[in-house]
């Protein structure tokens, strides 16, 4: 079974589908801790603000479940699920998050200007597709080409300070990391669930994955 | 490497089915929404947005239906607009499997309702449809308002400061239309529409007129719009999208192909 974690964050319906549609394995939105720690994998999606999203992670008594699940089971964050897996987002005046990781989430507008090098105007939130880079090689991109184009959707990025967890980087600007892995967990700033066949392909490889790096 | 521009083939839904009218009458029937999206998703669409032009809210149930089985078969982003009047109307779609919504003649009427649903669903999903029409008299500076009703009546109220005003109260994007482009296939409004991305610092949508993919890369290059809209020369297989995205690709336009 495949949970998918609900913390009354914004619409859980794509990844729903998207991953039924790649999967014969049930799939499940739920908020209940039970559920999460039975499931054999975990997807934890996410948007809105990270301190509304730390704050219903609280409320809905999730925070512990999450870093208990991604010691273990095959563990996808997708956009803010990833963002939240850091210490500290600048957010909101500044929140702190689960800290799986060390480092903290950053604001586009404090590391760009109005255009990009080729004179690109840079509008926050980067809305649209845009490229990963693989900097590492990684079970989840089996069958996607490097530099294949993701939906994004977002105004912050990760900052992690160990630079060997970053699978993949985008450029908007700066190069930014899109996309961590470690041991059980991958973490993906775009959204693989509205990305087409490639983000079914990472979904899809996410279903097939042990949990090994 | 740098951002995509978009290419977004629009469906005008009426009744359950996919049509196209010239200036907003002369309906041609072309298909079924769901089989639509499924083929423009297969030709590359970075997007669909999805517009339902059915005028009794009676058969709004349908367009639910059918927003669900686009859903469940597209995985692209996917706006849905028309008829959206309240925040229980932005649930309603995104339950369903919209990803953002396009808000038109309700921000008109309650620009707040764009403020309080950026603030509950985020920016990110809501989409402000803007329908303008030229109001300025020959040689006058261009001046555009915003119409309703299908461009029967002008609001009054000047489309640029329009735009500014919704982006500020947290519009994640702008679907412009020239009411007076709209359906006649000799490209953009290029002013309008420069006018609006010059003005405000989110992405914007240009949309009415397309009838060449010449007009395609025109709104990128000399409207500087993020993403381009069209509908018939599509719906009629004048043009698929990958033929669309090679062309635009060839004149140095950035697009996912």
């Amino acid at each position: 079974m495949i949970a998918v974690i609900d913390y009354s964050m914004g619409n859980l319906h794509s990844v729903h589908k998207a991953l039924q549609h790649v999967t014969d394995e049930k799939v499940v939105i739920t908020s209940s801790p039970d559920d999460i720690l039975k499931a054999d994998r975990v997807v934890f999606p996410g948007q809105g603000a990270a301190l509304d999203c730390m704050s219903e992670l609280h409320k809905h008594e999730l925070v512990d479940v999450i870093t208990e699940v991604s010691l273990s089971k095959p563990f996808l964050g997708v956009c803010m699920g990833m963002q939240v897996l850091m210490e500290h987002s600048v957010e909101g005046g500044g929140v702190d998050c689960i800290g799986k990781y060390k480092g903290t989430v950053q604001h586009f507008t404090d590391h760009i200007g109005a255009t990009d090098a080729a004179g690109n105007r840079l509008k926050i939130p980067q809305m649209g597709w845009n490229q990963i880079k693989h900097t590492q090689d990684h079970p989840l991109w089996k069958g996607i080409e490097d530099n294949a184009r993701f939906y994004f959707v977002h105004s912050y990025f990760v900052a992690p300070e160990d630079k060997s967890i970053v699978s993949g980087e985008t450029e908007f600007g700066i190069s930014y990391p899109s996309a961590i892995a470690k041991d059980n967990v991958f973490a993906i700033q775009a959204h693989p669930e509205k990305s087409a066949d490639d983000g079914l392909q990472l979904l899809k490889n996410f279903t097939n994955w042990n949990g090994q790096p | 490497m740098a951002l995509a521009k978009r290419i977004i083939p629009c469906l005008d839904v009426d009744n359950g089915r996919v049509v196209k009218g010239v200036n907003f009458v002369d309906i041609r029937d072309a298909g079924d929404p769901v089989e639509v999206a499924a083929r423009y998703n297969r030709e590359g669409a970075d997007e669909i947005t999805f517009l339902d032009i059915t005028a009794s809210s009676d058969n709004r149930e349908t367009t639910v239906h059918m927003v669900e089985a686009i859903a469940s078969e597209v995985f692209i982003p996917l706006t849905v607009g028309g008829g959206i009047r309240k925040v229980e109307d932005i649930r309603t779609m995104l339950n369903a499997g919209a990803d953002k919504v396009a808000i038109n003649t309700a921000a008109i009427h309650n620009p707040e309702l764009v403020r309080e649903a950026a603030e509950y669903y985020g920016s990110q999903c809501i989409v402000v449809a803007i329908d303008a029409k030229k109001v300025s008299k020959e040689g006058e500076p261009d001046r555009w308002d915003i119409f309703t009703h299908g461009g029967r009546n002008d609001t009054g109220i000047d489309a640029v400061e329009w735009a500014k005003k919704m982006a500020e109260y947290g519009a994640g994007e702008l679907l412009v239309t020239s009411m007076d482009k709209d359906g006649t296939k000799s490209g953009f409004n290029i002013p309008l529409t420069k006018a609006i991305t010059d003005a405000v610092n989110i992405p914007v949508i240009a949309s009415g007129g397309v009838g060449t993919l010449q007009h395609l890369a025109d709104g990128v290059l000399k409207a500087g719009a993020d993403a381009v809209l069209a509908a018939s020369i599509f719906h009629f297989n004048e043009y698929t999208v990958g033929e669309a995205k090679q062309f635009m690709a060839d004149q140095g336009i950035e697009v996912r192909i």
